[in-house]
């Protein structure tokens, strides 16, 4: 039983921090544009006011549009317990839980899509519209970098991928993990609509996509969105921030201050990613992923050879 | 290690090429041109002997202040006196360009795995990522509209060949490879003169216009 005890930690760990990682990524933007900025824990309290209130429905909506934001919460935790931290394991794994990872994922986006088309909200159906044309793009990518990463590793399931990603891997397969990496902070960026795809400021912008799609949302629910919104950042960041620190082979608590580190720096690199970028024109979006497409069947081709 | 720096080059040649296929602008074109040119001309020292020779360093300062400095130089002039700053409407677009791109990828390792072909290269990538290089580069000859993203074009395709001679027959005599380098610079040069006339008749380097002449 004891064994469990550090992957459990580990999965608490984070849901407490994920909300931290928008107050980085924010005081980040506001320190290169000059401001002082929001505190840190902002999101925070954000969400605890947020719970305080009541909520609001349109007539217009049904009960998939009150599940959307329990069952989108629900899929990111089981994304979460499958998720190892660098060196400890995660508390659920198995052969083939990447996909189950991907996927849990994809019903997250399926169901904010469904209830998004459930208000009946022509702006908000143009949200979806946009969300499943790029997540059509972004998906390849994903499957195929994760795919690379186990083909790379020999092994089916995410604890087994990073615990057994020695510095051997690598040396061996330097530049298609390279690859992988820079594909994956492509996804990273727009499955958490962050700004050179989408971005997270605009209200009431004709470009925008997440943020449109949970307009009608307002207390507890909203508060369950935006929650779920920071666990993807972490979940996802975190996919990111194992590829790199796995070969360290750290353990214990070690581990898991480096992990968060980790994670902090990627929030602020997010942060300066997006001081520096202009957001991409609605068109070219696509360019961008395909960009991360290819990246990742270079890599995939990549690790094929040589293995 | 030579094993890894030899990889990462080669995946960066065909990577840029890639960069190539979705940017738009001739001067990120040229950009990348010269960053290939020192990529080719660092990949002899990386290839096999743990010390390079004298030729190997000679070959290599030769490329890459030919490749990477004099070429660009050129051709940013030759951009300079036109006044086309990107690549307006290309025959493919740029989605489905990266698409042949992944395609040519693939291609080329299927047909390297068919072919067993005596690599002398300690790199197993070093055919399939040249021959991608190639086809890229044969690719932006054919599909882009100006003279000038043409030159270019050519110029991926002669990286591509350089880096799959280096990777078939180890050791070239110097007298030859200036002699390759020698051709190429010739063909840049007429290039650029043709670009240059081209412009100066009809006020842009859109090759399709060409063919609505009449005599």
């Amino acid at each position: 039983m004891s064994a469990l005890i550090l992957p459990i930690m580990t999965s608490l760990m984070g849901l407490v921090l994920a909300p931290l990682l928008l107050g980085v990524i924010n005081r980040t933007k506001a320190v290169f544009a000059g401001r002082h900025g929001s505190p840190l824990l902002q999101a925070y309290f954000d969400l605890v006011k947020l719970l305080k209130k009541g909520a609001v429905y349109s007539r217009t909506t049904t009960w998939v549009f009150h599940a959307a934001p329990v069952i989108g919460l629900t899929s990111l935790v089981a994304a979460l317990v499958l998720l190892p931290v660098a060196g400890v394991r995660a508390p659920v794994t198995f052969a083939g839980d990447l996909v189950v990872f991907i996927y849990a994922l994809g019903l997250l986006r399926f169901f904010t899509v469904a209830a998004a088309l459930d208000t009946g909200s022509s702006f908000e159906g143009m949200g979806a519209s946009r969300e499943v044309h790029f997540s059509a793009l972004a998906e390849p990518a994903i499957v195929l970098g994760v795919a690379s990463l186990a083909s790379a590793t020999r092994s089916l399931s995410l604890t087994g991928i990073f615990s057994s990603m020695t510095p051997n891997v690598w040396i061996e397969a330097g530049p298609a993990l390279a690859l992988v990496l820079a594909a994956l902070f492509i996804v990273f960026l727009a499955e958490n609509s962050r700004i050179p795809i989408d971005d997270p400021n605009t209200h009431l912008e004709l470009t925008m996509i997440h943020e449109v799609m949970i307009l009608d949302y307002s207390g507890p629910d909203l508060a369950l969105v935006l929650y779920g919104a920071t666990l993807k950042l972490w979940v996802l960041g975190a996919l990111i921030v194992n590829v790199v620190l796995s070969p360290f082979n750290l353990t214990g608590i070690q581990d898991m201050l480096c992990f968060v580190a980790g994670m902090l720096l990627l929030s602020i690199a997010v942060g300066i990613v997006e001081s520096m970028m202009a957001r991409t024109s609605l068109l070219k979006v696509p360019r961008l992923l395909v960009t991360a497409i290819s990246l990742s069947v270079i890599a995939f081709t990549l690790v094929l050879r040589f293995r | 290690m030579m094993t890894l720096l030899q990889n990462t080059l080669l995946v960066a040649l065909v990577l840029t090429s890639f960069g190539m296929l979705v940017s738009g602008r001739l001067g990120v074109y040229i950009r990348i041109v010269a960053l290939q040119g020192v990529m080719v001309g660092l990949l002899p020292l990386v290839a096999g002997h743990a010390v390079p020779t004298l030729h190997l360093v000679f070959v290599a300062t030769a490329i890459i202040g030919l490749k990477g400095f004099v070429f660009p130089y050129l051709l940013s002039r030759a951009l300079r006196e036109s006044k086309t700053r990107r690549e307006m409407n290309p025959f493919v677009g740029h989605l489905s360009s990266v698409f042949f791109g992944i395609l040519a990828l693939l291609g080329s390792f299927w047909m390297d795995s068919r072919l067993s072909l005596q690599s002398h290269s300690s790199s197993e990538l070093a055919i399939p990522m040249a021959f991608t290089t190639i086809l890229i580069g044969l690719f932006l000859i054919v599909t882009r509209r100006t003279a000038l993203s043409q030159v270019i074009g050519f110029l991926v395709l002669e990286n591509g060949i350089y880096a799959f001679g280096l990777a078939i027959v180890y050791e070239v005599p110097v007298l030859l490879e200036l002699g390759v380098l020698m051709d190429v610079f010739v063909a840049v040069f007429v290039m650029g003169i043709a670009i240059y006339h081209i412009n100066r008749e009809f006020d842009h380097m859109d090759i399709d216009r060409l063919n609505t002449l009449r005599g």
